[in-house]
């Protein structure tokens, strides 16, 4: 919501930048009727506060007089499925068939702005803004007819974009004769009705992705797909370490190459050909000598770095007295939890296209905000926002990690000096290296129980990472929340990039959490599912808890009961989750084998529940990689894994059986679901080690090695 | 050192001058346009880049394009015939066995080989059989089912 806001301020001064009238623009793409919005509106609607009220000349939607509706959007489809979720919004809506609906997605010049895809706003946010603007051309297009079909409007009604009489169905018209020969402009009504769910014939029903073919056949464009006229490759010269200062550099063998051009802006160096391969092979020769600062931490020390030269912490949340609490206990336990470096490791490579025209740039960029990235551009380079255009093509996974668009900026300022179009396809180090992990944290806790076995006290110490996720929905009077992001002396606490990784700090809040709560259980000698029953004070919690038991057929016992058997909890963007596991554990080697996982999540009213399912078995199956191996292992700054050979993310064999609960709420808004499934997946998998093995692992990943030395 | 490589791409001749231990897949996606085949790692751990030569999957990335003189290979982009779907697309799709999609062309390409070894493949052997290929959305357990359903439509069909 904060970056919403600044984005927001930030854009308030591009006011003139469309010279034409509403009527004009409608005019100038063909006419037919559109619903606008002004900012200030959007900004209401979406919960931002109060925006500034001007013309913008993006609209949600536009009937075409052929009767094709056009769904404009600033968000970004990066394989979560709101080109799908979306278009059976606006479709609803306007009860047209899903397949008249075109979308048109993630392009500056043509959609409305847009903060960025992530932390599960889509659905929750834009999604109700699309529905009005699909409900108030409706209502237009009704308001048409009657006059048409000189009937009351009371008595029309719609099917497959053709209004008719209720009365007399053969008095109809369909949307698109109505469209023909009008450029009618509205302004989105907030007042407008949207349907209730008996109404709905296309959202809450299972649908299809409507990307699936262009992407099952290789017609789906990613932004390394793009090709134009004259344009070069860029490869560019990746520092040994982060930090590191080039000292010098020796271009001699490339400069004489015929077709190649070695291009140096400062502390950028990269080769351009028309092949990318070939650029590649040119980069090798290059002669780079660098200074880098001498390492003071690693993957292994990183974490009495964080702790031992910690800055005094923020305290985010308290209740109670937390030190009185503890006195009230009986049983007081302490621990601490650790998380290493996580990369996104999309499949598709950050990825760009610059190209400029005169005055003019066009970016196409794997890019989770290309609002963000206009920004930046218009910022970097002194240009007037008009002059940006920015589009995202199809975006092979974000996950988080498309956000800062370092790859972009970096093909602008090569296209700049090469004054020809250069593409930038950062190759799986460069991507290793450049990437903003999930950062390595540390979370201490205190807590106690009483002699009835309830939570008392609760004393929670982060180091290293922020606090979502942190927040207690478990019942405790006495607790405390306290954040230290940076060191002693300010200096920051990461040496690699970091930033938000799907669901942003959560994972490894609740890893700690949800470990602790049953590090808790088998102190009181409780069953890990009735011991959090009894301190839950949230009651979508325990309804997903008890959703999640009923399904997996859970019969209670305490742990560890060698069954294998985990529990965890977790609560993100709003949306309560609840998993239970079942994992063999191969005493010899360590290695652990996730049999199945039962998942049951409340996400108010599914518009597409066939993508929520998908969207939790992606959590399910990708949070098993932080939880059993990825780590990123690093000396000072610089990245020792830089390829999937040493990096391993999840795999067929991995994959347990996955059953997705969503609790029916469909009178409820509706929330995210690309994060919360994820979130509780370390807190599963320890308490199910735990369980299979009686040890504790208290770091992530919990590898075969870390497991077996928990065992010994 | 540059040198004349024929071979065959979807049924098409195509002949071209160039490096022979280019690799296949930038001489795909750079030179020829078949852009459905897509670079994720460039060392042949991913499987984005898989491609068919002759009946196996291979990975683009690391085939030096000299090796691939007068083969016949197989990109996404040849796999529908006729305007129609293969039962392996078709399957994909109606699993909803892909998110982002970078990885699908590489997964599909390599069930196709798979299947053409073994038209009926238990689950162990499917999952097998792709093992390593890497899909970070994690559509992993949709592909097996895909996967199942168009060895079983293709079992109809013969």
């Amino acid at each position: 919501m904060n970056e919403d806001k600044l984005q927001l301020a930030e854009r308030g001064h591009d006011e003139s930048r469309h010279p034409l009238n509403r009527r004009e623009f409608l005019q100038s793409v063909g006419g037919g009727i559109a619903i606008f919005f002004t900012v200030g509106e959007a900004a209401t609607q979406a919960g931002r506060g109060a925006g500034k009220e001007r013309p913008d000349f993006n609209a949600y939607l536009r009937i075409g007089q052929d009767g094709k509706v056009k769904c404009f959007t600033g968000k970004v489809e990066l394989g979560q499925g709101v080109i799908t979720s979306l278009a059976q919004s606006l479709a609803d809506e306007l009860d047209v068939p899903i397949e008249s609906v075109e979308m048109v997605m993630s392009d500056t010049a043509q959609c409305p702005y847009d903060a960025g895809t992530w932390g599960s706003t889509t659905t929750p946010r834009f999604g109700p803004i699309l529905r009005a603007a699909g409900a108030e051309a409706r209502a237009v297009l009704i308001g048409l007819a009657a006059v048409r079909l000189k009937v009351p409007k009371d008595r029309l009604d719609v099917k497959d974009g053709v209004v008719f009489d209720r009365t007399a169905p053969n008095t109809k018209v369909s949307y698109a004769d109505l469209a023909e020969g009008k450029s009618i402009a509205r302004q989105l009504d907030l007042q407008v009705q949207v349907k209730n769910p008996s109404e709905m014939k296309i959202i809450n029903k299972p649908h299809n992705r409507i990307d699936a073919v262009a992407k099952v056949t290789g017609k789906a464009q990613y932004t390394g797909d793009i090709r134009l006229d004259g344009m070069v490759c860029a490869k560019v010269l990746r520092p040994p370490a982060h930090g590191a200062t080039l000292k010098s550099l020796d271009t001699s063998a490339v400069d004489s190459m015929e077709d190649f051009q070695v291009v140096r802006d400062d502390d950028l160096v990269a080769v351009l050909h028309k092949h990318p391969d070939m650029a590649e092979k040119a980069l090798s020769k290059l002669k780079a000598e660098y200074d880098i600062p001498e390492a003071r931490f690693d993957d292994k020390t990183v974490f009495d770095h964080l702790v031992d030269h910690a800055a005094e912490g923020k305290v985010t949340k308290k209740g109670g007295d937390v030190d009185a609490g503890h006195k009230l206990a009986q049983v007081v336990v302490e621990e601490k939890y650790l998380d290493g470096y996580v990369a996104h490791a999309a499949i598709e490579t950050h990825s760009a296209v610059a190209q400029f025209e005169g005055d003019n740039l066009t970016v196409w960029a794997s890019t989770q905000t290309p609002f963000g990235l206009q920004r930046q551009i218009v910022n970097d380079f002194k240009m007037p926002i008009e002059n940006v255009r920015v589009i995202a093509p199809f975006v092979g996974g974000g996950f988080g990690g498309k956000i800062s668009n370092g790859q972009a900026i970096q093909a602008v300022r090569l296209a700049k000096i090469a004054k020809k179009p250069v593409q930038l396809v950062w190759s799986r180090a460069d991507e290793f290296f450049y990437d903003t992990f999930r950062p390595a944290a540390v979370v201490k806790i205190k807590s106690g129980i009483s002699s009835e076995g309830k939570i008392v006290s609760w004393d929670y110490n982060i180091y290293g990472m922020g606090s979502r996720g942190a927040d207690l929905f478990y019942d405790v009077p006495h607790h405390r929340t306290t954040v230290c992001q940076n060191l002693q002396g300010g200096e920051k606490m990461h040496v690699l990039g970091t930033g938000a990784w799907r669901a942003p700090d959560n994972n490894s809040n609740s890893f700690a959490r949800e470990s602790h709560i049953d590090v808790m259980a088998t102190k009181a000698g409780i069953d890990p599912l009735e011991f959090r029953l009894k301190n839950l004070a949230d009651e979508q919690m325990k309804a997903v808890l008890k959703a999640a038991a009923d399904k997996f057929g859970y019969t209670p016992a305490k742990t560890p009961s060698g069954r294998g058997i985990g529990v965890a909890c977790g609560m993100d963007v709003g949306v309560p989750v609840a998993l239970i596991a079942e994992v063999q554990v191969d005493k010899q080697t360590g290695s652990v084998q996730v049999k199945r996982v039962v998942c049951a999540q409340d996400l108010g009213l599914v518009i597409n529940p066939e993508g929520a399912t998908l969207q939790v078995e992606g959590c399910i199956t990708m949070g098993l990689g932080y939880a059993l191996t990825e780590d990123i292992h690093f000396k000072g700054g610089e990245v020792l894994d830089l390829s999937f050979g040493t990096y391993e993310l999840p795999r067929f064999s991995w994959v347990p059986k996955i059953e997705t609960v969503l609790i029916e709420a469909s009178d409820q808004p509706s929330k995210g679901g690309g994060e919360p499934a994820i979130v509780a997946m370390g807190g599963l998998i320890a308490n199910a080690i735990h369980d299979a093995t009686g040890a504790r692992v208290k770091q992530m990943p919990m590898t075969p090695e870390r497991i077996k030395q928990a065992m010994a | 050192m540059d040198e004349n490589i024929s071979f065959t791409v979807n049924g098409k001749s195509v002949s071209l001058t160039t490096d022979g231990e280019r690799t296949l897949l930038w001489v795909l996606r750079s030179d020829l346009g078949l852009t459905g085949t897509k670079y994720g790692c460039g060392e042949g751990t991913c499987g984005a880049c898989t491609v068919v030569m002759g009946k196996r999957a291979v990975r683009s990335c690391i085939t030096p394009v000299q090796k691939v003189k007068g083969q016949e290979v197989m990109t996404i982009e040849g796999l529908a015939k006729n305007g129609r779907l293969h039962p392996l697309q078709e399957a994909f799709a109606k699993h909803n066995a892909l998110q982002c999609g970078f990885c699908t062309p590489g997964m599909i390409l390599n069930a196709y080989s798979l299947l053409l070894r073994n038209p009926e493949p238990t689950r162990e052997q499917i999952v097998n059989g792709m093992e390593y290929n890497l899909c970070r959305c994690a559509a992993h357990i949709r592909i097996i089912r895909a996967i199942e359903t168009a060895a079983a439509e293709m079992k109809g069909a013969r």
